[in-house]
């Protein structure tokens, strides 16, 4: 297992020539969303803790192509179906590297681009936190995606148009939570929707995942 | 003999054929006389005008666009567990029909919320979770079209649905969270409950029962079409062998 | 055509614009059925 996950990690990292590509697209979402809408501070603060997670988002969305890809195309997902190890926990590896090169890096880089828009020591914790707990659940639901896609040629917007709406309320409960806490209302309760969110999909996703590779290779 | 038996391809093809023209006829009836009623024959509302008639349009396509995925996720499940090609092609068939519905319902949504709110559009739950179901039927339809082989196509559009079924759920309470966490409850629903009296509820039933009918048709009608080009498959595959 | 007053635009084209979308989606069901059958009587013969 641990080679697995030493594998997958390897993969992400050289893909990105050593530097987390989910990282360097998060930052340029960063950059072009002021670019798009303005310079007005106290808009572009406002719409902060949407932006960060929807670049979280498509950041994480956009590098969950290759899960499969390279497994497939030369024959070792086959492998990896009947290997002694159950092929669920095989995918919530994947899943786990895939977070470690794109969400973690996210929800560690996020706060400090919060200190770029004057955010308070509360709101950071959130912006974190959030960041955290959620990316996992966009990671598996993404790696479900691939999963529904692998081998398909249709081009790269396949996957993101069939998984976006199923990012939907992780989307919304950990942009709120973030909203809440810079407002200074609790928080608890959007966040723990948000992180049982991430634990459903966690416990209960590879098995359909499994399900869906077995049936693409058939 | 059970229900099931219909299962059997065959035996669908020779009981729909039966049916199709009865139901067709039906429709166009029930549908004809709830639309003529709700349009000529109903005076208008005090607080709408006559805007309120679009409501015969509204109400039927919304209930239509959101029983069609039911449609489909049932159908679905029987895919997965029993493995019959008619469910699984029943499914398929009935995507474009909810697609259809689900935009006539947001576009006569929108107008209609033109002459009652001012806008063309509000971010509240209701007009945003039907968006977001489009979004839903798009990725199902999208994916149907992207797979080659019908049964791994079968397989991966059920999986879809299945899993899609409990996030479009889900969607709708964070949704709904979403549009009134920090306001009072702004909720601009045009929920026939509220504004219907008799007048009106009697061609609106009628134009509901009408829409339930077209589903039926189109569905019937598209899976025989599916039926047919599953068969076209077969044969060719067979041929190229 | 009653008097549907100021409503009369915003109406009319909901209507025409819903009835026309199920005209649509019913035709091209008709049509695509027409075809596969041709179809599938062409594979038959040979």
């Amino acid at each position: 297992m641990i080679s697995i996950l030493k594998r997958d990690i390897l993969l992400s990292v050289r893909s990105g020539t050593g530097f987390s590509l989910s990282l360097s697209f998060f930052l340029l979402m960063i950059i072009f969303a002021p670019l798009a809408i303005g310079p007005d501070d106290l808009l572009l603060k406002k719409i902060a803790p949407g932006i960060l997670w929807l670049s979280a988002l498509l950041s994480c969305l956009l590098s969950i192509d290759h899960i499969f890809q390279s497994d497939f195309e030369d024959g070792s997902l086959e492998a990896l179906i009947i290997a002694p190890i159950p092929l669920e926990s095989t995918i919530l590896i994947k899943t786990f590297a895939h977070w470690v090169t794109s969400g973690l890096l996210v929800a560690l880089i996020a706060p400090l681009i919060g200190v770029l828009y004057n955010f308070d020591f509360n709101s950071l914790l959130w912006i974190f936190l959030s960041l955290l707990v959620g990316t996992p659940g966009l990671s598996m639901i993404g790696v479900f995606g691939a999963s529904l896609t692998i081998g398909l040629k249709k081009g790269g917007l396949l996957l993101p148009v069939l998984i976006m709406p199923f990012y939907t309320p992780t989307l919304i409960f950990g942009s709120q939570t973030i909203m809440r806490a810079v407002d200074g209302l609790e928080v608890t309760s959007t966040f723990l929707l948000m992180a049982g969110i991430t634990a459903l999909v966690i416990a209960l996703m590879p098995f359909a995942a499994t399900k869906a590779v077995k049936a693409s290779l058939k | 003999m059970s229900f099931w038996k219909f299962s059997n391809p065959n035996n669908f093809m020779t009981l729909s054929e039966k049916i199709l023209p009865i139901i067709s006829v039906s429709t166009i009836l029930t549908l004809t006389t709830g639309l003529y009623w709700g349009f000529f024959l109903t005076p208008e509302d005090y607080q709408q005008g006559n805007s309120v008639k679009i409501i015969f349009l509204h109400v039927p396509s919304a209930l239509i666009a959101i029983n069609t995925w039911f449609v489909m996720l049932v159908s679905s499940i029987i895919w997965l567990i029993r493995r019959h090609h008619v469910s699984a092609l029943i499914a398929k068939a009935a995507a474009p029909i909810g697609i259809t519905m689900t935009i006539i319902a947001i576009i006569t949504g929108m107008i209609w919320g033109q002459q009652m709110w001012g806008t063309y559009w509000a971010w509240d739950p209701r007009l945003t979770s039907f968006f977001l179901l489009l979004m839903f039927y798009i990725g199902y339809q999208t994916l149907w079209s992207a797979v080659e082989k019908p049964d791994s196509a079968a397989e991966l559009t059920s999986i879809l649905c299945v899993v899609g079924t409990v996030f479009a759920v889900l969607s709708r309470y964070a949704v709904n969270f979403w549009s009134q966490g920090l306001h009072q409850g702004a909720s601009l629903s045009l929920d026939k409950e509220e504004h219907i009296h008799n007048a009106f509820s009697n061609p609106l039933y009628i134009c509901m029962a009408g829409f339930i009918l077209l589903f039926l048709t189109l569905v019937i009608l598209r899976t025989r079409t599916e039926i047919l080009k599953r068969k076209i498959f077969i044969l060719l595959d067979h041929k190229g062998r | 055509m009653p008097e549907l007053g100021q409503y009369a635009i915003p109406v009319l084209f909901a209507y025409s614009i819903s009835l026309l979308l199920i005209a649509a989606i019913t035709l091209v069901s008709y049509i695509q059925y027409k075809s596969v059958m041709r179809k599938l009587q062409k594979i038959e013969e040979d």
